[in-house]
């Protein structure tokens, strides 16, 4: 299923991106932070969909090369993923006690312990919710990607539904609830997840 | 790149009525959201045997499907059972049925964000629990979700852009027939960013201030 | 009785406001009270002393209905007060209550928080009501507050707005739950003055404290709880210099250095 790969790609990439932009996030320098801020207020006010245009019809003839819709959505997908787990990361790293890293030095932690003992494992648990709820956004979202074109299950739920409208004439209500149900089926669980670990880390 | 300022302003009268659309749009599924989410955020506050249940399930089916698929189904599958909707019928519900379970969860994070000492303060001076939900309990929560409700409706409002796909006349449509009939890329991308940026830039800006004013009502930082 | 050069005059009375009979009381399966007797005449000054954890703090938001007893009786104006049809809305208008941590309506100001239960249960006029707070602010020395928020307010003079509050619905008996615990030391004396205050007015209370030697000299009586049950009943003078029980005796060794 094209849409699952898209989201899976999407989210591998934008996570990594993301990690890496979050810590530069965390920098000193007000032009650093101001920029990644424009980036990820970029995604925000604008529509997803609005950004898959822009890219599709846009880029391509800007660029004058021909890029497939999957590759676009790609592409839009990871900087969107990127920016936001960006701000979730930097959210989390912000967010860890001074105190802590003060402990740890002065009972004599190494910075790699620091990291590694302290720091990281806080910040995954902090990350943690914040991430999956953007997973679960982005699958939701990769539905868009049949509004430019990409063949997936929707399309192919309209071609079923164009095909079988004599003999089913309540194809479209099975065929779009099952998609319904099936991002549902991914979703969910996934939901439930970020629940569980929320609450089980918050005491 | 040279914009073709002429086209641009050309065509300004459909992208006007079309960013009109999104803006009725957004408006009638925010409110319809608001009314929806305030009502199951009581109900999931005061526990209501059967209904919260029946409340639980319509979030999580909501919250976990995408609005492309809600509105593929109430358009096209309705349709087939013999219920005929217009589109912005179907949209203005796809976009209620969405935005409702987020108003849900953004008025019920408020309503239990009011600890219980001060709803113990307020049975100890004689309030019925009506008037402690009225005077002490609402006011409150309602502080509290500001910022929630605030980022719903931006939410909505750019989630308006896929309503386009059950052929509702609206900025996502207009862009794409100027570019498939004219073949003027850049110019019709360049006013849906610009109308978008118009009318929601604006509202985030609203939001932030907010945020901060209501912040300063409850804790005066 | 003296407090600083205050004498307080003798005022009790023979009338029974509140009696408490065999109370018992459990958090799922650990019983937090038990067996409580104690009565309490019209204009006595009850002080409730006690380890942390001992169950005080229970007994008093038992006394108006904010926790449920699973035996024993209440008795308010010799009407039981904990069968399942009792108003306690009525009662709470006549038993007045502080908390430790003030707990005023943040998104109203001194003077809305105080008029609201008058106008809004009591069905008062606002004229009225209006009147008797300002009286009341004033007597508190915070009427020049009236329009100020609680944010911007100190933890003493929200306490005593706080008490103010329930003062402005005429009740019958205050009850204090540690009302000077979250304070500052400056702070703790100004709210320990309304409350002597009050006691030169006549007021039933019945106080929860850890301020030793206020208690000392506002009781009528202290009552030491140890453990959920009561361990003693004395005249402060006597629970103070030759407690009865070992318990206390324990209890007051620790406020000695």
């Amino acid at each position: 299923m094209v849409t699952v790969r898209i989201a899976f790609i999407s989210i591998i990439f934008g996570s990594l991106l993301g990690i890496v932009l979050g810590v530069i996030w965390t920098s000193k320098s007000k032009w650093i932070r101001s920029a990644c801020r424009l980036y990820l207020e970029l995604f925000r006010i604008i529509p997803i969909l609005v950004w898959l245009f822009i890219m599709y019809f846009g880029v391509t003839t800007a660029l004058n090369i021909d890029l497939s819709g999957e590759t676009v959505s790609v592409i839009v997908f990871t900087l969107w993923g990127a920016a936001e787990m960006g701000d979730i990361v930097r959210g989390a790293l912000e967010s860890l006690p001074k105190h802590q890293i003060e402990s740890g030095k002065a009972l004599g932690f190494s910075f790699w312990d620091l990291y590694r003992y302290i720091l990281i494992p806080q910040a995954v648990r902090r990350m943690l919710p914040g991430s999956i709820n953007l997973a679960t956004r982005m699958i939701k979202t990769t539905s868009l990607v049949v509004l430019i074109g990409v063949i997936d299950v929707t399309k192919v739920g309209q071609q079923i539904i164009e095909l079988s409208r004599l003999e089913v004439p309540t194809a479209s209500f099975w065929v779009y609830g099952f998609v319904f149900i099936l991002y549902f089926i991914i979703c969910y669980p996934l939901s439930r997840l970020s629940r569980v670990l929320e609450n089980k880390w918050n005491g | 790149m040279n914009l073709n300022w002429q086209f641009i302003i050309d065509s300004l009268p459909l992208y006007l009525k079309a960013a009109w659309t999104t803006l009725k749009l957004g408006f009638w599924g925010i409110l319809i959201s608001s009314i929806i989410g305030f009502v199951c955020s009581i109900v999931l506050y005061f526990k209501v045997k059967v209904l919260k249940t029946v409340i639980q399930v319509y979030i999580e089916l909501s919250r976990n499907t995408p609005l492309l698929i809600q509105l593929f189904f109430l358009y096209f599958g309705l349709t087939k059972l013999g219920v005929a909707l217009s589109e912005t019928a179907c949209a203005i519900i796809g976009l209620s049925f969405l935005g409702g379970s987020y108003m849900a969860e953004a008025f019920r994070s408020g309503l239990e964000a009011v600890s219980k000492t001060q709803i113990e303060s307020g049975l100890s001076i004689g309030l019925s629990k009506t008037q402690l939900v009225r005077y002490v309990v609402l006011p409150q929560a309602f502080s509290v979700s500001v910022p929630s409700i605030g980022a719903n409706c931006i939410f909505l409002l750019k989630e308006t852009s896929i309503v386009g796909a059950i052929a509702v006349v609206d900025l996502m449509n207009v862009t794409k027939d100027l570019i498939g009939i004219y073949y003027q890329t850049f110019e019709a991308l360049f006013m849906l960013v610009v109308s978008y940026l118009i009318m929601i830039l604006p509202l985030s800006l609203l939001l932030t201030w907010l945020e901060r004013k209501v912040r300063y009502a409850e804790f005066g930082n | 009785m003296e407090w600083l050069g205050v004498s307080i005059v003798d005022r009790k009375t023979d009338e029974v406001l509140l009696e408490i009979k065999g109370l018992y009381k459990k958090y799922d399966e650990t019983t937090v009270l038990e067996d409580i007797n104690l009565s309490i005449k019209k204009g006595e000054i009850v002080v409730v002393l006690g380890p942390s954890g001992c169950g005080k703090s229970t007994l008093l938001r038992c006394l108006n209905g904010l926790e449920k007893i699973q035996k024993g009786d209440i008795r308010f104006h010799n009407k039981s007060i904990v069968n399942n049809d009792v108003n306690w809305q009525e009662i709470r208008q006549r038993i007045g209550m502080v908390f430790q941590n003030y707990e005023l309506f943040p998104h109203m100001t001194v003077i809305e928080n105080i008029i609201l239960g008058p106008i809004k249960v009591q069905k008062r006029k606002k004229s009225e009501v209006m009147e008797q707070a300002r009286q009341l602010l004033d007597r508190v020395g915070l009427l020049d507050r009236q329009n100020s928020y609680p944010r911007q307010l100190s933890g003493g003079q929200k306490q005593r707005i706080a008490i103010v509050r329930a003062l402005c619905m005429n009740p019958e008996i205050m009850l204090f739950d540690e009302v000077t615990a979250s304070l500052d030391p400056e702070m703790v004396r100004e709210v320990l003055d309304v409350i002597l205050g009050l006691a030169k007015q006549g007021m039933t209370m019945v106080i929860v404290t850890h301020e030793m030697s206020f208690a000392r000299a506002v009781a009528d009586k202290i009552v030491f709880i140890d453990k959920g049950r009561i361990c003693e009943i004395s005249e402060p003078q006597e629970f103070f210099e030759k407690p009865k029980t070992g318990r206390a005796q324990q209890f007051l060794n620790i406020f000695q250095y």
